[in-house]
Parts: C-alpha cells; structure tokens; sequence
C-alpha cells in the first residue's frame, strides 16, 4: 500500500533578503499510512510545524515535495483539514456559521448545509451553543468548534498543529479522548503536532521525534499499544517506559547518540 | 450542558448585569456635573465677568433663534455639508484602502500621497480651495472629503494588513480562494478599524466645516457665529457653540451605536 502522506527530502530554508538564514526543515522524509495516527514531537525550533504547514499546502518547500495520496502538494485543499493552536475561529460568525464556511465554498444547498453543520457540532458537544459567537466560548470549545469546522468538509487528512497546546490539563485530556473516539470510527489520517511528550505517547501508532538545528527527523518510536486508549493504559508500565523513551528521545538526543 | 465540562465556562450573563447598574449612576453623575458647571457659569456671569452673556440669555437668544428658523436652517445647512463630504469621503476611502492593503503596487503608488496629505490639515487646503473652487458648496465639500477620506483611507489600510494571517490560512485550507477570502475574512476583520477610522473622520469632518463656514460662507452655524463677532452678538456665538458640540455628539453617538451592531463579534478585554 502506498502511504497516504509522503514527505520526500522535504527542506525548508528561511531567506532574508536572498541569503538563507536559517534551516527550518533538513531533509525530512518520512512517510504517514492511510489511517494512521502520527504525532510528531520536538523541542521548539525542530521543525515540525513548518513540515506541517508544509503538508497543509500552506507553506512552499525550499526542496524536496510532499505526496498525498501520490499527487504533489501545491496548495491547501480541502481534503487536508487544517485544526491550529489558535482555533482561528471567524469571530463575527456564529458556532454553526463557522462550521458551515467550508461547506458553502462547496456550493452546498442551505438545507444540507445545515443539517450537516449540525450534525458535527452535536458530535463535538456544542449543541447548545450553535448560534453562539466565539466570544463567548471558552478555549476548549473553541477548539472543539475547530474540530467540528474542519470534520464538516469531510477531510481524508487530519493536520493538527499543537491544537490543545493552550487548554489546561483537564480539557486537554477529554479533547484527546475525544479525537481518539472520532478517530477510531472513521480512521481519518491524522498527523498531530505537539511538545507534549505524553500527548505524543497516548495518541500515537508512531511517535515522530524531531530534533532542532537544522529541524529534522531524529526517530521514529512505535507505540505498540492497543486502542481504545483507556486511563489504565495512560497509568500502565508499558505507557511509562514508552514516555520514558520519547522524553529522552526529545530532551537529550545527544546522550542517547554517545549511548 | 455539554458532556465535556470545560474548565472555563462561557462568560457568565451575571457579569453583564453586574456592571449593568454603573450607566445609570454614570448618568446622574453626568446630569449632576451640567447643572454645576451651568451653576457655575451663572455665578461668573452675575459677579459681572467680562462680556459673557448669562444662561439664561443664552437661552433665550436659543429659543429665539429656533423660533425665526434661523437655527434650524443654520444647522441644516452644516449638517448637510460635512453629510455630503463625510459619506463621499468613507466612499471613497474605504475601497482604496482596500486596494490599498491588497495590492503592494496601489500601495506604493498611493500611500507617498496619503500621507503627504495626511500631514496637512484639512483646514490649511480652504484658501486654496476657495482659489480655485469659488465660495459656493463645492470648496466646502471638497475640503470634508479630504478630511474624512484621509482619516478613513489609512485607518481602513491598517485593518486590511493587520488581518490576522491565521484567519486567512484556516480560510484557505476550507478551500477559499483569494475572492473569497477578501469577501468573508478581510472584510469583516478590517471592520473594527475602519469603524474607528469612520469616527475620527466624523469628528474632522465637523471641525472642518465649522471653520471652513467661518471663512467663507452665507449659511451654517460657522457663519452664524462670524455674524455674532461682526456684531458683538455674544449670545448667538454661545447658541451657536453649543448647537455644534450637541450635533458633534449625536452624530459621534450614532457612528458608535453603528460600530457596536457591526463589530460586536469583537473580543474585548
């Protein structure tokens, strides 16, 4: 089977005026299956959401190219949702007005629209506050509008780019709870960014570590454990030693080099 | 409720009504320090400080004034003067910030002029508006546009290029092209600034007609108060004074109530 998502000696090199300053991105490749969950994780400057905006369509590769489903990457499309850290929510839109921006583009009758809008907010738990500005929302339900926002276009690709980074603890992990629920149902390919080493750990098949200076791949650690993730995983032996091993991974690559 | 209790719930309608209580404490405080400062006046004015006329004189030159249509015809005449220039100044600008804000090329082609322009005031044009124009109501006019365009242009450009980028990439990655982007993203972001550009326009665009009436006019309540210097007509100045800082705060009062319909989306801290 031929991967869902395949970065090819992906670069990302940032110019100031014609001469490069600084590699974000050193020749990644690295290769996502049809359904699986990927976290990438790594200290700040690694890279990883440069190589997931490049994914995104977002932002051009200095070199190298990213494949989807073997067609190059040139641009966003719909069928890579894009969930940020910042929800970016259009604020003078209501909940299900957010939700339905994608699927007007689409030229979707008013009625179908609606009805699936409605159908993913009730998914994400925001029934109540459909005709809610983002305003009045807190964080984690922005985040779940979000969410609902890119599920309504009916993504095959699932970016997520550290997207409970600004939620606390307890909303952190419900959200994760969830989007592992939705995930094992419809086995969307997701690729999820984040420096949270036990994120990384509980939503994973791979974790991808990544390492800064010049940003680039450093490992790739499986997560050999079974779905439904449950609290008693998250307490297990086997889910401590696997944390264990990515924090290392991540916070001292070179110890682990000279080991 | 939702099944997921986030820890920070949506804010509480409690907190609105807490502070609801203040306006009307506001108001009497407001209300309070009129009837004192109006106290106030009269004293000076009874004590016999130079030439200022008493409230009540003034209120008498008002209702006088109102009664011969003078008034009335004054305020029509400016109001309609700063509408005319006002409204084709917010035309005017709003696009052409845009353009402004969306394209580099209109950019580099337009700004060295807004600014330039920017650092002349709207009054300093009149003589040569008056030059070339004549004293009819084109001159006037021209000289509210400049200053409600001016204002507007650079406050509508500010809002384009300060449009969060994130909005624009969550947009785009929906499947918006940049037609689409600019209707539903930009458009609506950039409402808030050009809001406050349209409300200092507003304010400029009545200080320019007052003082542009003062030079050259045959109708307005700067004309009406030239009159009153010509003949020491003290009263009328006061009347006349007062009638435009009333109107100024009407129409700032609308352009605000307009602002809160438009922008009340807005997230404030």
């Amino acid at each position: 089977m031929s991967p869902k998502i395949s970065f090819k000696d992906v670069s990302r090199v940032f110019e100031v005026s014609g001469r490069p300053v600084f590699t974000a991105l050193d020749r990644l490749s690295l290769d996502i299956d049809d359904g699986e969950f990927i976290t990438v994780v790594g200290p700040s400057g690694c890279g990883k959401s440069t190589a997931m905006n490049i994914a995104a369509g977002l932002l051009p590769p200095s070199s190298g190219r990213v494949l989807v489903d073997g067609v190059e990457v040139r641009g966003p499309g719909p069928e890579r949702g894009v969930i940020f850290q910042q929800y970016a929510l259009f604020p003078w839109l209501t909940v299900r007005e957010n939700v339905e921006f994608g699927l007007r583009l689409t030229g979707m009758p008013k009625a179908e629209r609606r009805k699936v809008a409605d159908h993913f907010i009730d998914l994400v738990n925001l029934g109540h506050f459909a005709d809610s500005l983002p305003k009045m929302l807190s964080g984690g339900m922005k985040q779940r509008c979000a969410i609902a926002r890119a599920y309504a276009v009916n993504p095959k690709i699932l970016l997520m780019d550290e997207p409970f980074g600004a939620l606390d603890a307890l909303t952190r992990v419900q959200l994760q709870d969830q989007l592992l629920q939705t995930w094992s149902r419809d086995r969307r390919t997701v690729m999820f960014i984040t420096h949270d080493v036990d994120e990384a750990v509980y939503l994973a098949n791979r974790v991808v570590v990544m390492a800064a200076r010049p940003g680039r791949l450093d490992r790739i650690i499986p997560v050999d454990l079974p779905y439904p993730r449950t609290e008693e995983i998250r307490l297990s032996p086997e889910f401590a030693a696997l944390r264990n091993e990515v924090w290392r991974a991540v916070y001292h690559p070179r110890l682990q080099q000279s080991a | 409720m939702s099944a997921v209790g986030d820890a920070a719930g949506p804010a509480s309608p409690a907190a609105d009504k807490a502070r609801g209580w203040r306006p009307n404490r506001m108001l009497v405080l407001n209300v309070v320090a009129m009837l004192l400062g109006i106290g106030i006046w009269e004293l000076v004015t009874a004590v016999g400080v130079v030439g200022l006329p008493t409230p009540v004189a003034v209120f008498d030159q008002a209702v006088a004034s109102i009664e011969s249509g003078l008034l009335i015809s004054d305020a029509a005449a400016s109001l309609a003067r700063v509408l005319a220039g006002f409204v084709l100044g917010v035309a005017v600008a709003i696009p052409v910030g845009f353009l402004m804000g969306w394209y580099p090329t209109a950019r580099g082609l337009i700004e060295p002029y807004v600014q330039f322009f920017r650092t002349i005031p709207p009054l300093a044009i009149i003589p040569l508006a008056i030059v070339t124009m004549g004293i009819g109501e084109v001159p006037k006019i021209f000289v509210i546009f400049l200053a409600a365009f001016l204002t507007s242009v650079v406050a509508t450009f500010q809002g384009v290029i300060s449009v969060d980028r994130t909005l624009i990439n969550a947009a785009r990655v929906l499947g918006a092209g940049d037609a689409t982007i600019f209707r539903r993203v930009v458009i609506p972001a950039s409402t808030p600034f050009i809001m406050v550009g349209v409300r200092i326009g507003l304010g400029s665009s009545w200080a320019t007609v007052v003082a542009a009436e003062l030079i050259a006019a045959q109708s307005g309540l700067g004309f009406r108060m030239q009159q009153g210097q010509l003949y020491y007509d003290l009263p009328t100045i006061f009347v006349s004074l007062i009638t435009i800082g009333i109107l100024g705060l009407v129409m700032d009062r609308i352009v605000i109530a307009a602002d809160r319909r438009l922008t009340a989306w807005q997230e404030k801290a």
